[in-house]
């Protein structure tokens, strides 16, 4: 009989929390996907990292506009190239009431860094921390590294005593199959908290009324549901179910903004796409055998005219990318409005182009595409790829899944790939620069899978890298952006749209930056 | 009975085995974790390093003894997405879909047995000449198609019913159930009826054909010429025959329902271990796609086995030991 109380008593408390939630202002945020874990170190993944910014913050922030503003550092210098120092916050707690002081940041970061994290690679420069004071830390960098406030935006502070008391201290390891205690517990510093979290149903977060910062927001409780299913992501939008999505299906927008009831707000995210060739000696698949067409500039000039850009951004985008001549989108560091101009489509001269440099009636070769990475990204690959063959080409496609289709983009197994670059988590050119653009040497060049390049591009971005001074190195990135563009190193097709949607009756304000996160610090709700 | 137990046992031991064994050999083609699990700015070298550490580099033997060797001892690893241990993971997920399966099935029983019983009646009759044709309908319609649309009918345009979700859970021990709560309860419906949906139509069929050959059978005269009312004859005397065939189905479908519920959990958000599954897969999430497909496998074999000895139970003509694995209906 006990049961059949407690069960009683369960079903009261929960009839009344859902009473005293009715009473908070919430806003229910339904989301494209789960978040892996609410360890801020367990997976190298943006959106995860978005959503646990509510509750962990780190030293520095971006704003709404993308610019770099104190967090839990307020002042920061460098003591030398390679030192700098961050003065602490003082005041601050962490949600259970510890306070959050130097040792903090220093176990964090050493948590961060530690070989089996999975977060190692977002803070490439890290050399060492040290405590000058309670509120002091010196962070030391390999070399003169320009971008450490850019990467310190995501790496978020967690509690030393916590982390001690609850055997935290060394991140989570799937080589050794090690969990750890953060991966379902938190304790930030951050304006919420979490309440509670069934994965894959619902994860609430609830406001922490002691957080540092003056809130902007007036959001008592956020509960955050992942919807996977797009057409039913819709469906709750449209039947009030949610408030909030930052993941509105490009196809059913205009179903969306047919309701008076849901706005819904468009607008271009720091993803720049485009078609990138296969520069090494030979063709993967192709009728020419003995040489590689895409080294002849006439041919990449050719197969770039042969684009009609606004027939793609109006029938596969929908009217929503923003067609671009440039490699990186308006908002990175790097961009100048010069680099967008694109050469005009010319079909004609595009054949005129082939047949000078030797190819009249064309040539073949293997196009990878994904099906599952970027915006619409199959039916762009079938459209330039039929574009191309009016211009006499004979483009093979690929179309596949990309867990499947990137062992091969890695191993070089392509001729042409579609390819989108966001500059996540820096936000600037040199991400670009360094990991797509420059040649394959040590640790840059990442993903330079086809073999493309420029030994002045390679210089220019070496010079770059150990500039602390913005005024001199933003106009080195925008000059190696301008020498990719004049040899038309890659074909640039257009920045992503993106599409978030709100309830006009629920919610009042909410910032949508280009780096598509939300950041509900900074919204109103009704 | 114990040495059938035992023979069963040594059978499913040999089928969880093979389960994994060509898991693993298509884990092959799902593609590369690493790639996947570190971000933009890592360097070839933390990516070497993972895929070495992961043992992504050994083979396919190496990994599938590895991975058996480690299962032996009850250890799945960790999820590469999640960071967790897998077999909680997916312990966690396991009453959502055991309690969607189970009202699903009930919810077939209940619709598909008088359905079946009338249009084997009434053979003639215009409405279940229409069921019969219906019935087609909910064969070969997609269970993602039937929960948009109840989706689109129930909860966007009537607002009736939530159109995701498992609302309210209340924990008893380490079982969840929705089943306590309204709003667990009117989360349920939908995807219930989803799931059931093509499981109705089967049992329908099942008992009007099983119903057409008892009906003709003597003993139902006998019935009639006993003067016994006609709802008598069908349900206590011609239905009563035809269970038996409805319950091995019926039992047997469990296993393709949880698998079916994949679907199903993906159109509602349903928190269970399908839609675990189906992330996994976008992820190349190797740990927790082998574990899904043991605790599957095992929930396979279980129930053959139950339902076999529940036939031997009721029929003592099956008690010779020398009962098979598979089962010719």
């Amino acid at each position: 009989m006990s049961m059949k109380r407690n069960l009683l008593a369960a079903v009261a408390a929960l009839s009344m929390l859902a009473g005293a939630s009715a009473e908070a202002k919430t806003l229910k945020w339904g989301a494209g996907r789960e978040i892996a874990s609410l360890d801020p170190y367990s997976f190298g993944e943006t959106f995860t990292l978005s959503v646990l910014n509510h509750v962990y913050e780190g030293l520095v922030r971006y704003t709404g506009e993308l610019k770099i503003e104190p967090a839990l550092a307020e002042r920061w210098e460098t003591v030398s190239p390679t030192v700098w120092r961050f003065h602490l916050r003082k005041g601050v707690k962490f949600h259970n009431g510890n306070a959050f002081t130097a040792d903090d940041v220093i176990a964090s970061l050493e948590r961060v860094t530690h070989p089996t994290s999975p977060l190692k690679g977002n803070l490439p420069a890290y050399k060492s921390a040290t405590k000058v004071d309670d509120f002091t830390v010196d962070i030391e960098v390999n070399g003169p590294y320009p971008l450490l406030l850019n990467d310190l935006t995501n790496i978020y502070i967690l509690d030393k005593e916590w982390m001690v008391a609850n055997d935290a201290l060394l991140p989570t390891d799937s080589g050794k199959g090690v969990e750890n205690y953060a991966t379902r517990n938190t304790n930030g510093t951050g304006p919420f908290k979490i309440e509670s979290r069934r994965a894959d149903a619902q994860t609430v977060f609830v406001v922490n009324k002691d957080w540092w910062d003056k809130p902007v927001h007036n959001i008592d409780r956020i509960e955050f549901t992942p919807i996977t299913s797009s057409a039913t992501r819709v469906a709750a939008m449209l039947s009030g179910e949610i408030d909030f999505t930052n993941l509105a299906p490009l196809q059913d927008l205009p179903r969306l903004t047919a309701s008076p009831d849901v706005k819904v707000l468009q607008s271009n995210e720091l993803r720049t796409v485009y078609m990138v060739f296969n520069m090494k000696d030979k063709l993967v698949e192709s009728d020419v055998t003995d040489k590689n067409p895409f080294k002849n500039k006439r041919v990449r000039q050719a197969l770039y005219q042969a684009i009609d850009a606004d027939a793609v951004q109006k029938r596969v985008m929908r009217g929503l990318s923003r067609t671009t001549g440039s490699l990186v989108a308006p908002a990175i560091p790097g961009y100048v409005p010069d680099l967008d101009k694109r050469p005009p489509f010319d079909l004609d001269g595009a054949k005129k182009l082939l047949a000078e440099a030797g190819y009249p009636n064309g040539f073949s070769f293997l196009m990878n595409c994904n099906n599952d990475s970027l915006v619409n990204e199959e039916e762009l690959c079938q459209a330039v790829a039929s574009m191309w063959s009016r211009a006499g080409l004979k483009p093979n496609l690929s179309i596949a899944p990309r867990a499947q289709q990137t062992p091969k983009r890695v191993k070089g197994e392509f001729d042409v790939i579609t390819f989108g670059w966001a500059t996540e988590p820096m936000i600037d050119t040199y991400s670009l620069l360094v990991q797509v653009l420059h040649s394959k040497s040590g640790s840059a060049g990442v993903f330079n899978w086809g073999g493309w390049g420029d030994p002045r591009i390679d210089e220019l971005t070496d010079k770059g890298g150990v500039e602390l001074d913005p005024k001199k190195r933003i106009p080195m990135m925008t000059e190696a952006l301008k020498i990719a563009k004049d040899e038309i190193i890659f074909i640039p097709m257009h920045q992503q749209p993106m599409a978030w949607a709100i309830r006009s009756g629920s919610v009042d304000v909410m910032v949508q930056s280009p780096d598509n996160k939300p950041r509900l610090w900074l919204a109103k709700v009704k | 009975m114990l040495a059938f137990l035992v023979k069963r046992l040594a059978e499913a031991v040999g089928v969880m085995l093979a389960v994994a064994l060509i898991a693993f050999t298509i884990f092959r083609f799902v593609g590369d974790p690493v790639e996947l699990m570190l971000n933009e700015q890592a360097s070839q070298q933390q990516r070497d390093e993972l895929r070495e550490r992961l043992g992504l580099n050994r083979s396919v033997p190496e990994q599938y003894l590895a991975f058996v060797a480690n299962a032996a001892r009850g250890d799945f690893g960790i999820s590469y997405r999640n960071q967790q241990d897998v077999f909680p993971l997916i312990a966690e997920r396991f009453p959502a879909t055991f309690e969607l399966v189970i009202v699903a099935t009930v919810l077939s029983l209940l619709i598909g047995l008088p359905l079946g019983v009338y249009t084997a009646v009434h053979r003639k009759s215009f409405l279940a000449q229409a069921l019969q044709f219906l019935s087609v309908l909910g064969v070969s319609l997609p269970s993602f198609a039937v929960g948009i649309l109840l989706i689109l009918v129930f909860s966007v345009t009537l607002g009736w019913l939530p159109a995701f979700g498992r609302g309210e859970v209340v924990k008893l021990g380490g079982w969840s159930t929705g089943l306590l709560t309204k709003s667990g309860l009117t989360a349920l419906i939908l995807p219930a009826v989803t799931l059931s949906f093509f499981q109705v139509t089967l049992v329908m069929r099942l008992v009007r054909a099983e119903m057409l050959e008892v009906m003709r059978a003597d003993f139902i005269r006998f019935a009639r010429a006993r003067g016994l009312s006609e709802p008598a004859v069908q349900f206590r005397h011609a239905l009563r025959n035809c269970l038996m065939p409805v319950i091995t189905v019926t039992g047997l479908q469990i296993g393709n329902l949880i698998a079916f519920a994949l679907v199903t959990e993906t159109v509602f958000q349903w928190p269970g271990m399908g839609l675990l599954f189906v992330q996994a897969v976008s992820f190349v999430d190797i740990p927790v796609m082998a574990g899904y497909l043991m605790v599957v496998s095992a929930v396979f074999v279980a129930v053959n086995t139950l339902v076999d000895m529940t036939y031997a139970l009721v029929d003592p003509r099956l008690r010779v030991d020398t009962v098979g694995g598979g089962h010719g209906r």
